[in-house]
């Protein structure tokens, strides 16, 4: 009997009621001001924009639209933060930082509401994931204030000074967090800047250092879109940039520090391979697939958005992976039972189906599920694309979205020559049962960060972060202080 | 009575991919002593020297790379051995170059002392700087360092030999291959280096060594596509300005060792290994 004959109708009897959770205990405010100097400021450039719901194309709120004399406003107030903060005892810089933590964790149910209404992202993952996460993060970097002296042996670690830190909008809270817990840690003082479709959360973050107490200037939000990031990566009174966000913005900004003093680090784009051997526990392989490429829908740079499947069992792999992929529920971020939440903007969504067209022209075969799509609001179904070459653009591009580029291969050397054909190299996955076999991909593979029989699994103590063009640096656990001082003799 | 003998003197060439190679550009430069007497006719190097240096930089990588580092360490050791039983050549050739006998016997030794500083670390650093994560999930978490891949070294002005020596062993201790450009004033210890790790088991394309002019070739060394990091150490603000800039095109690393006196002790040190390793973190569930 074939699998087909045996098969259950996934698409359509799968209804669920909805289980939305509730709004009423959130508290937007029509407008937000720019964080600095401990205090909510209006704009010098007296502008604002919209932050919109990508789930009902609704206006969240107004937020304030920072410019060249706000950024150099926020500069100023974090080099008088940086004088009372580098000079405070490390261990009471730890308890600060444990407060925003604490503080956090109190308020996790209202931030991950926030974070899923401004961005699109299911609340499943904004309430289990993002928010614990990030709380999580700035747990573990508390403690490390007053260690630092173990972390860098033979060497004694300074802050840097005032760091310009720019965050993307698809983990707008935990990439907060990445950046504010490990600069925070080891005495230098930030001037954040949100992404311009999903500065809400950050806002709300701003509260929470307010009411942690911390001294004025330590931490300040100034939101904005690109020009507000480029004012403050060329601003002279900074001394270090991190950046997450594009390879080419990420280039742009490499370009732009030549000459200056400022260390940086940045994680950029990805497109990671997700390597499924024929001794793979199959089922457990597909399940990695769709966490690797649906996860906060594909909108990760370190998504598994290439499967490499050994020739032998690609069409059994393909076979599940569209029956999982009919179950899979696209809508209403808020939802309980929803997997795949919006587009984040109505920007990447053209990006996303401009790629789709463009998969179709490189004579690729594409299957979506069928499941119903919301009428408002931007959406995409889960996609796939098989037959495409190692060159096909939807093979070297970073989509951004939930579209993932089927190969096959038939060879361990195969595998690995496809995996490292593109410029990127954040992160690779890789799904066999042999243990010699896992440890040989794992080395082979040029690539940050590498699951194996597992995918997109975050940890404040694991270091992230690409080799390649995927970025410099590294985020998380002990690595990721290093982003954030400069050694020097004992 | 006179000296009757005629003295044999060295054709100074360039070192790509385990051979000596004269520059493809047939271009050189005349080295003059103090009394203006030709020492030699160094190399002048092209930018299609680099190209090819880098070609067999790439293709020695993976090798050199899986290695152990258990052998990497006792081929630098091998460096070192070999280096001292010329002692006597390198030091004439600093003399040559400039240096006073002293300054030249001690750049010497301390260029074969640094080179077993480096020897030792090859199988330390690791246990140095790697970690296993305590990830809250049932996971097993570690982060270990990897090189970088191809390293390109625009190596410094002043100190000839302990300056390349200092830059090249902690790039290749820690399993990357290199492309070098000598000392553009004092070229000659860096092809008397080459011979010496032509006799040291250092597999052919692990160190490549240009001679050549820095202004021409800098931008070169920052901007191509297949190196993956780049060590300058002198040339000012405006010529690190361009290296970064056109470091930038693939996300090059960019190590920056302007004017670092290679004679202090402090110049040697696990840091410097690390300048070119990636930390790569790997993750596997714990279960049945």
């Amino acid at each position: 009997m074939s699998r087909s004959d045996n098969k259950l109708a996934f698409d359509g009897g799968w209804d669920y009621s909805p289980a939305p959770e509730s709004t009423d205990h959130i508290d937007i405010a029509a407008r937000y001001q720019l964080f600095i100097g401990g205090e909510f400021v209006k704009p010098e450039s007296g502008k604002y924009f919209d932050s919109i719901n990508p789930a009902t194309e609704e206006k969240l709120a107004r937020v304030a639209d920072a410019n060249e004399a706000d950024v150099d406003k926020a500069v100023k107030a974090a080099r008088e933060g940086y004088r009372v903060w580098s000079r405070m005892k490390p261990a009471e810089r730890g308890k600060y930082i444990f407060r925003i933590a604490r503080i956090m964790q109190e308020r996790a149910r209202e931030f991950a509401v926030i974070e899923s209404l401004d961005g699109g992202k299911p609340i499943r993952e904004s309430r289990d994931i993002d928010v614990p996460l990030a709380a999580a993060h700035f747990f573990y970097y508390a403690g490390w204030a007053d260690k630092l002296e173990y972390a860098f042996p033979g060497r004694k670690a300074r802050p840097l000074g005032v760091a310009g830190q720019i965050i993307p909008w698809n983990f707008p809270l935990l990439m907060a967090a990445w950046k504010l817990a490990p600069a925070l840690a080891c005495g230098n003082t930030v001037v954040l800047k949100p992404a311009e479709t999903t500065p809400l959360t950050a806002m709300k973050l701003a509260e929470v250092i307010a009411d942690a107490g911390l001294p004025p200037g330590v931490v300040n939000i100034v939101t904005g879109a690109g020009k507000t990031g480029a004012a403050l990566v060329e601003h002279p009174g900074i001394d270090k940039v991190a950046f997450t966000g594009s390879t080419a913005v990420g280039r742009m900004i490499q370009k732009k520090l030549a000459g200056t003093n400022k260390k940086y680090t940045l994680e950029l784009g990805g497109k990671a391979a997700n390597i499924v051997f024929a001794d793979a526990a199959i089922d457990q392989a597909v399940e990695g697939i769709v966490n690797g490429i649906f996860f906060n829908q594909g909108h990760v740079c370190c998504a598994g958005s290439r499967l490499l499947v050994q020739e032998s069992v690609a069409e059994q792999v393909i076979d599940r992976l569209k029956d999982r992929m009919q179950t899979l529920r696209v809508g209403d971020p808020l939802d309980k039972n929803t997997d795949i939440g919006a587009i984040n903007s109505k920007m990447q969504l053209e990006k996303i189906q401009s790629y789709l067209k463009i998969g179709k022209q490189e004579g690729g075969e594409m299957f979506q599920s069928n499941g119903r799509v919301p009428k408002k609001g931007y959406w995409c179904r889960p996609t796939i694309f098989s037959g495409v070459s190692q060159s096909s653009r939807v093979v070297q591009e970073e989509i951004f979205g939930p579209v993932l580029a089927i190969q096959t291969f038939r060879t361990f050397d195969e595998a690995v020559a496809k995996a490292n054909n593109t410029p990127y190299g954040l992160s690779g996955g890789v799904w066999t049962d042999k243990g010699a076999k896992i440890f040989k991909m794992t080395q082979a593979m040029r690539a940050g960060v590498i699951w194996a029989n597992t995918f997109n699994k975050f940890d404040p103590a694991s270091p992230f972060g690409g080799y390649k063009e995927s970025g410099v640096g590294r985020e998380g656990g002990l690595h990721g202080l290093d982003a954030y001082v400069k050694l020097g003799a004992v | 009575m006179a000296e009757s003998r005629v003295a044999v003197a060295k054709t100074y060439k360039i070192y790509i991919g385990g051979k000596f190679p004269r520059t493809e550009s047939g271009r050189y430069t005349t080295l003059r002593d103090k009394k203006g007497d030709v020492i030699a006719n160094v190399c002048h190097g092209s930018r299609k020297d680099y190209r090819n240096a880098v070609v067999a930089a790439r293709k020695a990588q993976p090798g050199w790379a899986a290695a152990s580092a258990y052998l990497r360490g006792q081929i630098l050791y091998r460096i070192a051995e070999m280096l001292e039983g010329r002692r006597e050549q390198f030091i004439s050739e600093l003399i040559l170059q400039g240096a006073t006998s002293t300054a030249a016997r001690k750049e010497t030794d301390a260029a074969i002392d640094r080179l077993i500083y480096y020897a030792g670390w090859a199988d330390k650093y690791q246990q140095i700087f790697s970690a296993v994560n305590p990830v809250a999930s049932s996971h097993f978490n570690f982060s270990v360092l990897e090189p970088m891949g191809v390293v390109s070294i625009l190596a410094p002005e002043e100190s000839g030999l302990l300056g390349l020596v200092s830059n090249i062993a902690p790039v290749i201790a820690g399993g990357n291959t290199c492309v070098v450009l000598a000392s553009e004033g004092k070229p000659l210890s860096a092809i008397s280096f080459a011979e010496v790790l032509h006799a040291s088991d250092v597999p052919a394309g692990v160190v490549n060594l240009l001679t050549g002019v820095h202004d021409e070739l800098r931008g070169q060394f920052a901007s191509h596509m297949d190196v993956n990091a780049v060590i300058y150490c002198d040339g000012g603000r405006a010529a690190g300005r361009a290296i970064q800039e056109a470091a930038a095109d693939n996300i090059k690393r960019v190590v920056a060792r302007d004017r670092s006196d290679w004679s202090k002790i402090e110049q040697q040190n696990p840091y410097l290994i690390r300048d070119t390793q990636e930390v790569k973190t790997t993750w596997h569930p714990i279960g049945s």
